[in-house]
């Protein structure tokens, strides 16, 4: 893929990474390397990247919604020049070693090309195969060709198939039958008849006679029936021919373009396969001449198949269709009688195919006993073909009396129901086989005895008996087998004899080709097998140009498999006259096709278990038939489905194939983006490591069968749910159950399916689940107000930060309910599908409680795909998959080189997922920091476009954001307004305006409409102004050059009932914008340079590690701490369990920092001041009375927290006994203390989770199991009581939890107003708990000789002074508050500033690391370039105005101002904020902020008075020639 | 309706410059929470609360605002350290001036809207609404010799009376619609 000397760099290694998986792990780890300086190769296996994240409706505990956050960086990736998606694709294989690995990898076709889609969307509407959308979790369908969701990154269409259909696999001809029954099922008759006649040229005629194996194989027959193919196909036939018969022809048959230049060849014989090679062959070009013995083509479709099956004109029909193609047919012409193949050689045809059927009867000659058959020239006795000929032939016999057919198969059929029809007064079949051997089709013979003939099977002819001139009657014998056991016809008898009477005597035993046109030494002829000699794959015969097929060489067969014969002939003629090699590619193998699709194969257990709905929506169509008393005539038994069952009975197919190539997408796609023969293909990159972030898969609703997820509609999993609340989802984002569409006044979640679950195998806890059941129990209550919400749980596992606050909301604000306990099952009432839920509460009281929606709270695994993956590269994975290691080197896989994000490492929320993910990158970056830079590419834009003498031209783009905007504001009314704005070159409207393909539509009318300003009227600029601003500098243009109204988050979201205001307010917003776009003027950005070395405040474990990790990345750094050693609180735990040692752990890391040539350790020293900005910060602090200066382009904060002392709580620090968690963890040091013990007592939530603190503190039940286990371990006689509200144990931690409970340990709930009462005897000085159980209901005593207070996290007490210092803020609960909590949680607002570790929250160990990890990584996105752009828009002095007043230089907040060599102001861009706080006091009005001048403020105000129609053009504003602003 | 007094019919317009940093944000967490609020108020967002001068708030009176306001970050969480607090002491003093010309003081105010208070947001947004509807149409609003006054973006009549704003209170479209 690259070059070699260009990739590698020091030591070899490879300046790229390998991120697998497109989720928003993935995304996070490719943005921060690909920022980084290191080519990203981003891997997804689906077609998008988004993950799960992108199915979500909204995050909690902000509300945000999913997609919006999302998309921006949805964009970015795709916008990224240094990472190059790869969708579609599987990893195969890692060779190599860590800093080169060479990876293998399978792009998957997509089958639409990646450059030339441009999402328009025409394919989809054209596309008749509709499969369940996998992004709305099953609810809604989507097309074969598809886009997973509109703002999907990359936005090119793709399509979805599985292998071939088993239908179209077994359909001789190849006719694809899953295309023709798709595009039938969406109404495209004549569509389907044109799919059909490409493969089939005789769709009416094989509609009717086909034997149809396609429905012999057609994998619905699993659930119920098989489709009705066949009868569709006839349809189709039939529709068509009902439209011409109107005049109106839909589908006209396609001509041939004859090139008389080349070779001629001739065809001998007109029946199905010489008329199919004719036409195929006409169709190539070849002038084609049809030699036919009759006077009609048709062969034994008109001479042998009785009209009642399938009409004369119905075959002429399809013969009529045939000759459009364009060939010369001669009748009449019987070779060997009227020509020789000499003589077509002679006439000049360069080929012959030969295909002149099978259309001689045999007779009977034989006795059952082997000797010749008595009585068989006796009066009376025909042959059934002659018969069946002469019928045809309207020369009309006439039978009387009895007749007897002899023979089993269809011919004796076929002779028998004629026989009856030509004055018959019985007839009686009669044939050697048994019933079930009879080789006639069985609904042949069913037909047979609907029309009252006997059949009489199990018989030989002994002898015909007559009065010697006339047939009187037959004399059998019993036949007990027809075959020997190697399979050859070898009849025998036993000696029972019958007799049957016969007027008539018809034996249609079979029939043979009539070679009388072969001399006995004819070359073709194969004298030993009686046949003519061919090639079975060509059809060659000896004679190098003459083919041969059809029933000549097959022996008598079906229509379909003469067509298939023609076809063959057809291929093998013009590869023989164009030279090509007759073999290659072709084969006989046959696959079985695609099985049943995954999203049927739960419906088929279920209906093979259940058998299938008894509602009849489901059941085979059965066209209309003839009864038997009418069918005395030739008229047709079977008739043709009506348009409606047709399209019923198609909808049936399962579309096993998915797509069904059926080609009309490629018809519809103007662009000519989909190649339907793509194919997979290999390729292997060069990566110096990889990070592999493939996600999770939700659980399957079916894991608790006992919930009937799967069998009451009404029963959901959560990320169903999920979609019904999205705006984007099934219903619109209407909240509504799937049985009947109605709006649920009751809905319960059940939580933990599939999660705590020794029974279902996963015992973790999925960590997830509470939270988004608690979310989505306030949206749906948001969404139908009344609604009455249940949450039955176990224990709440609130642990994250805000997420207590957020419970306690749904419980006050939202009245959702949560309720303890076990659901044993869950039942359906019959008529309203309303679900009964079986519930046992914590007090052991069942109680049953009926909703109208059950949501299933399904706990997270990884796919089993990734799985597969992992045990592939050789990874180690824990118990259930997760690539979980237990320990403190989260991130690592056990191969070296190769990191693990996200949820594949353990079940974790978004911001969890991004930390990871930043983590896994600076693991990857620490491996490759020699060769950072190597392989990026630099982002060149066009040149921007001088705009200053232009008029304004205001391009305004209104977004429809789906229905967010669009279902309040009158959307096209304000583009129609926007329109006649003053200045507006053009105005649009777009379904979502970010979307990648309108970010390049964007670009294009900008060209063409020469656009110098844009508006877009969609969402906030908060989020979306970048990307925008992004597309102008792709169009040419200044990026400032843009403003945006935010007609969804102020407006439509806002006034949602209230819709008339709300369009009238967007068009205020749009014309204020329109207003001031028109003032806005191009500014040049500024490039900052960058100190390529990094600050690290707090040397606990996360500023420890921060700090290795930018180190190990190349970047000095400096590390403050103010204690005089580093190691933080780590340092006071020991841990207990094997290799977790926090102490030790420090210790080491500590000493790694020490010894590190990159870091500058400065201990005992006390931040004072900071100042600066990204890129060049400046610190200023004390150490030792000294005052030092640090100076870096990032800072990392991680001070830390502080642990919450007791003070006078529980008898804390009153007696010796009562000690917190991290005091026993020092005491469990000492030998022996364990050992003392007999009663341990634990109290949780200590200081947290109260009035005063109502945070979790998140480790505290994990450290209390954890120190109970080690209580336990070392004396098993202890009792260890631990007194809890909730356990949090989430993820692993729960097995630690059930480890606990097994041994002995005890858990005892309490609710909050019944704390636990310490007291202390006085007389014994012992201690005494009494807590009041809330399973038993009353007051249980204890009398630990310890008292363990697993006491809260806290903020340190002076975060705020820092917070002050570095001016970034905290969050309500003192801790630092970060950027964004579901995407940024390591960044600080304030540009170049990042967070880790306790400072930003309660959490694990491991946690911090990889928070300290990840916040190295995004200091790095900084640090690792020399320089970084920032924004034009700053405060500038007009120094002719300036009076050297002083008032700016003393008011600035940030000391920018000075007077300068000339004696005014002078503001320094670099440093400068951009607040304008200068500007607004500024008493001469000497200095404005760029971009937001007072003129360009008060044009939105001017704006918003004046209506558009008395708006005078803007003049006064916009000057030409002001160019860049002075 | 018909026998509503003037006041009543009377829709205010409300000017609010948004600092950007944390009003707008919780104007946009108003936006995602689907607080429904006063539709009179156009946000004009600016830097910071700071970017703000007298001029900028005596134009929008002159030009027919019958009330503005000027949002900042909460006292100590201004992005740009002191801009809420140069902000304020801006309102302060236009709103001599506005003494001066006599219109009421009341028309204008800085208020402190953190970028987590969406809630707030909205009830800010509602309480301006209503204090201009007490205090009637700008008086500068028609005659005004400079300026566009007197022309109204919206004819009054065509905004129906505005309810109670609920808070919290998210309603279903369905609902919404009817």
């Amino acid at each position: 893929m690259n070059d070699e000397g260009q990739n590698l760099g020091g030591n070899g290694k490879v300046g790229a990474v390998m991120v697998v998986g497109g989720g928003i792990g993935g995304m996070q780890a490719a943005l921060d390397l690909a920022n980084a300086g290191f080519r990203v190769y981003l891997v997804e296996q689906s077609t998008a990247i988004g993950g799960r994240m992108a199915q979500l409706d909204k995050t909690f505990p902000t509300n945000d919604c999913s997609m919006c956050t999302i998309s921006p960086r949805l964009i970015e990736v795709g916008k990224h020049r240094n990472i190059e998606l790869l969708t579609n694709s599987d990893l195969l294989a890692i060779e190599g070693q860590p800093g080169n690995f060479q990876v293998r990898l399978r792009k998957r076709p997509r089958y639409v090309l990646l450059e030339k889609c441009n999402a328009c969307g025409d394919c989809l509407e054209k596309c008749p195969v509709a499969l369940p959308s996998e992004f709305d979790a099953g609810l809604a369908q989507r097309k074969a060709i598809w886009r997973m969701y509109p703002q999907a990154i990359p936005g090119a269409m793709a399509i979805n198939k599985s292998e071939r259909s088993p239908c179209r696999l077994e359909c001789p001809a190849g006719v694809n039958c899953q295309g023709y029954v798709a595009l039938v099922s969406s109404g495209r008759f004549a569509e389907a008849y044109e799919l059909i006649r490409q493969r089939n040229p005789f769709p009416a005629s094989c509609g009717r006679v086909c034997h149809h194996p396609c429905e012999s194989h057609c994998n619905r027959k699993d659930l119920d029936e098989p489709v009705a193919i066949n009868n569709l196909k006839r349809f189709a036939a039939d529709w068509v021919a009902g439209r011409r018969a109107e005049g109106d022809d839909p589908a006209p048959p396609p001509a041939a373009q004859i090139d008389p230049a080349k070779p001629a060849v001739a065809v001998i014989g007109g029946g199905p396969a010489g008329l199919t090679a004719a036409r195929d062959l006409a169709l190539r070009g070849y002038p084609v001449t049809l030699f036919e013995a009759h006077e009609e083509l048709g062969g034994t479709m008109l001479l042998g198949i009785p009209a009642y099956r399938l009409p004369v004109e119905v075959l002429r029909r399809d013969i009529a269709d045939i000759l459009a193609a364009g060939f010369t047919v001669r009748t009449g012409q019987r070779l060997g009688r009227d020509f020789t193949l000499e003589d077509l050689k002679a006439q000049g045809f360069k080929a012959v195919f030969l295909a002149v059927g099978c259309t001689q009867a045999v007779a009977l000659t034989r006795s059952t006993d082997g000797g010749p058959l008595a009585g068989r020239e006796l009066d009376g006795v025909l042959l059934g073909l002659d018969f069946l000929r002469d019928v045809k032939l309207g020369r009309n016999p006439r039978l009387h009396g009895k007749v007897v057919v002899i023979g089993g198969g269809n011919v004796a059929i076929d002779v028998a129901m004629t026989a009856r029809r030509q004055g018959a007064d019985r007839v009686e079949i009669v044939c050697l086989e048994r019933r079930e051997e009879m080789p006639a089709h069985a609904w042949e013979i069913a037909d047979a005895l609907e029309e009252s003939i006997t059949i009489n099977p199990g018989w030989g002819v002994k002898e015909i008996l007559g009065d010697g001139r006339r047939v009187r009657g037959l004399r059998l014998q019993r036949c007990t087998r027809v075959f020997d056991d190697a399979g050859r016809f070898a009849p025998s008898f036993d000696e029972h004899y019958s007799h049957t009477d016969a007027d008539w005597v018809i034996v249609a035993i079979g029939q043979r080709s009539d070679f009388s046109f072969l001399g006995p030494d004819d070359p073709l002829w194969d004298a030993g097998r009686r046949a003519i000699e061919v090639d079975k794959l060509t059809l060659q015969t000896r004679l190098p140009w003459v083919f041969a097929g059809g029933d000549m060489v097959t022996g008598p067969s079906s229509v379909v498999e003469a067509v298939a014969q023609g076809h063959e002939a057809a291929e093998s003629i013009d590869r023989y006259l164009r030279g090509a090699d007759l073999h290659t590619g072709r084969t006989k193998e046959k696959t079985n096709g695609a099985p049943l699709p995954p999203h049927w194969q739960a419906v088929a257990e279920r209906w093979q278990a259940l058998g299938p709905p008894d509602d009849g929506s489901h059941r085979r169509a059965s066209p209309p038939r003839l009864p038997p008393q009418q069918r005395s005539g030739y008229a047709e038994i079977e008739m043709t489905l009506d348009e409606q069952s047709a399209i019923a009975e198609a909808r049936r197919c399962l579309a096993c194939g998915l797509c069904s190539e059926c080609q009309q997408c490629v018809a519809a796609c103007s662009a000519g983006a989909i190649i339907h023969d793509m194919l997979p293909e290999e390729v292997t990159l060069d990566v110096g490591a990889v990070v592999l972030a493939p996600g999770f898969e939700p659980m399957h609703g079916a894991i608790r069968p006992e919930y009937g997820y799967g069998v009451f509609p009404n029963v959901i999993t959560s990320m169903e749910f999920e979609r019904i609340l999205s705006a984007s989802g099934p219903y619109q984002g209407h909240v509504r159950r799937p049985s009947d569409g109605a709006e649920p006044k009751r809905i319960a979640w059940i939580q933990c399916v599939g999660s705590r679950d020794q029974q279902c195998g996963n015992d973790y806890c999925s960590s997830v689940c509470c939270m988004y059941a608690v979310k989505e129990a306030i949206l749906a209550v948001d969404h139908v107000p009344g609604l009455q919400a249940t949450i039955f749980y176990n224990d709440l596992r609130a642990f994250g930060k805000g997420f207590e606050a957020y419970c306690e909301n749904a419980k006050r604000q939202y009245g959702v309910q949560f309720k303890r306990g076990l659901i044993s099952t869950v039942k359906e009432r019959p008529y309203s599908k309303n679900l009964l839920v079986s519930f046992v509460a914590e007090d052991g009281e069942a109680t049953q409680e009926e909703f109208d929606l059950v949501v299933l709270s399904v706990g997270l695994r990884p796919s089993p795909t990734a799985v597969e993956l992992a045990e592939r590269l050789s990874i180690r994975l824990n118990q259930y998959g997760f690539c979980y290691d237990g320990g403190l080197s989260l991130g690592g896989t056990g191969r070296q080189g190769i990191y693990v994000a996200g949820a594949f490492a353990a079940p974790m929320d978004i911001p969890e997922t991004v930390v990871t993910a930043s983590a896994a990158a600076a693991m990857a970056a620490e491996d490759l920091h020699e060769v950072r830079g190597t392989l990026v590419e630099q982002k060149t834009y066009p040149p921007e476009r001088d705009v200053s003498r232009e008029e304004p031209r205001v391009g305004v783009f209104v977004c429809r954001c789906g229905t967010n905007i669009a279902r309040v504001v009158g959307v096209s009314e304000l583009v129609e307004y926007a329109r006649n704005l003053p200045y507006v070159a053009y105005a649009e409207e777009n379904l979502y305006t970010c979307s990648t393909d309108t970010q390049r539509k964007i670009i294009a009318t900008i060209h063409e409409h020469r656009l110098n300003r844009v508006v877009v009227a969609s969402c906030t600029p908060r989020t979306h102004e970048q990307l925008f601003q992004e597309t102008l500098r792709e169009a040419g243009l200044n990026r400032h050059l843009f403003e945006m109204a935010n007609i969804r988050d102020q407006c439509s979201w806002v006034h949602a009932s209230r819709p008339k205001e709300a369009t009238l307010k967007a068009k205020d917003l749009v014309r204020m914008a329109v207003a001031r776009a028109a003032t806005l003027r191009p500014l040049e950005d500024v490039q900052v340079a960058v100190q390529q070395r990094a600050i690290v405040l707090g040397a606990g474990v996360a500023g420890l590690t921060a700090a290795l990790s930018l180190a190990d990345q190349g970047f000095e750094t400096s590390l403050v701490e103010r204690q005089s050693r580093p190691g933080g609180l780590a340092l006071q735990i020991h841990g207990t369990s094997g290799t977790l040692a926090p102490s030790r752990y420090v210790a080491e890391l500590a000493e790694r920092v020490e010894r590190h040539r990159l870091i500058r350790l400065y201990t005992d020293t006390v931040v004072e001041e900071l100042s600066g900005h990204v890129g060049n910060f400046r610190l200023t602090a004390q150490q030792h009375g000294r005052r030092l200066e640090i100076t870096g382009g990032a800072i990392v904060v991680a001070t830390g927290g502080a642990a919450y002392r007791p003070d006078n709580e529980y008898c804390y620090g009153q007696h010796p006994a009562v000690v917190t968690q991290l005091e026993l963890e020092e005491r469990l040091q000492q030998p022996g203390f364990a050992a003392s013990l007999a009663q341990v007592v634990m109290i949780q939530c200590v200081g947290s989770r109260e009035e005063h603190w109502p945070h979790c503190s998140r480790v505290c039940c994990a450290q209390a199991v954890k120190n109970a286990l080690a209580i336990k371990r070392a004396n098993p006689a202890a009792q260890v009581f631990v007194l809890y509200r909730d356990m949090r144990t989430y993820g692993f931690e729960e097995l630690h939890y059930a480890e606990a409970r097994q041994s002995g340990v005890v858990f005892i709930r309490f609710e909050p107003p019944h704390k636990p009462q310490v007291s202390v005897d006085a007389a014994e000085g012992r201690l005494t708990v009494i807590v009041r159980d809330e399973v038993l209901g009353r007051p249980v005593e204890l009398r630990p000789d310890l008292l363990v207070l697993s006491t809260a996290a806290r903020p340190q007490p002076d975060a705020a002074d820092l917070s002050q210092l570095l001016k970034v803020p905290l969050g309500p609960d003192g801790f630092f508050l970060e950027a964004h909590m579901k995407l940024r949680p390591l960044d600080f607002a304030s540009e170049g500033i990042f967070l880790a570790g306790l400072a930003h929250g309660p959490k694990s160990i491991a946690e911090s690391i990889a928070q300290a990890k990840g916040a190295a990584a995004r200091a790095a996105t900084i640090l690792s370039k020399g320089y970084i752009e920032r924004s034009g828009i700053f405060s500038e002095v007009d120094q002719q105005h300036c009076a050297a007043c002083l008032t700016c230089v003393r008011l600035c907040p940030y000391s920018v101002p000075r007077i300068d060599e000339h004696g005014v102001a002078y503001i320094e861009p670099a440093s400068c904020q951009g607040c304008g706080l200068c500007a607004s006091v500024c008493p001469r009005k000497a200095i404005y902020v760029r971009h937001y001048r007072d003129e360009q403020l008060l044009a939105k105000v001017d704006a918003l008075f004046v209506p558009a129609e008395e708006q005078s053009p803007m003049a006064a504003v916009w000057q030409p020639g002001g160019g860049s602003e002075p | 309706m018909n026998r509503e007094t003037a006041a009543s019919r009377f829709e205010p317009t409300v000017i609010a410059y948004c600092c950007t940093y944390c009003a707008y944000t919780a104007g946009d967490l108003a936006g995602s929470m689907r607080l429904e609020y006063a539709p009179n108020v156009r946000v004009i967002k600016v830097p910071c609360s700071g970017t703000i001068n007298s001029l900028l708030l005596l134009k929008a009176f002159e030009d027919g605002a019958d009330a503005v306001y000027v949002a900042g970050c909460a006292v100590g969480d201004c992005h740009f350290l002191r801009g809420n607090l140069q902000a304020m002491k801006t309102v302060e003093y236009t709103k001599l001036l506005l003494e001066e010309i006599g219109l009421e003081t009341e028309r204008l105010e800085f208020f402190h809207i953190p970028a987590s208070a969406g809630p707030l947001f909205a009830q800010r947004a509602n309480q301006m609404t209503e204090r201009a509807r007490q205090l009637g149409p700008n008086p500068l609003r028609s005659g005004t010799p400079f300026g566009a006054g007197g022309k109204l973006a919206v004819p009054p009549d065509q905004h129906p009376p505005l309810p109670t704003a609920s808070f919290g209170v998210l309603k279903r479209h369905a609902e919404q619609e009817q």
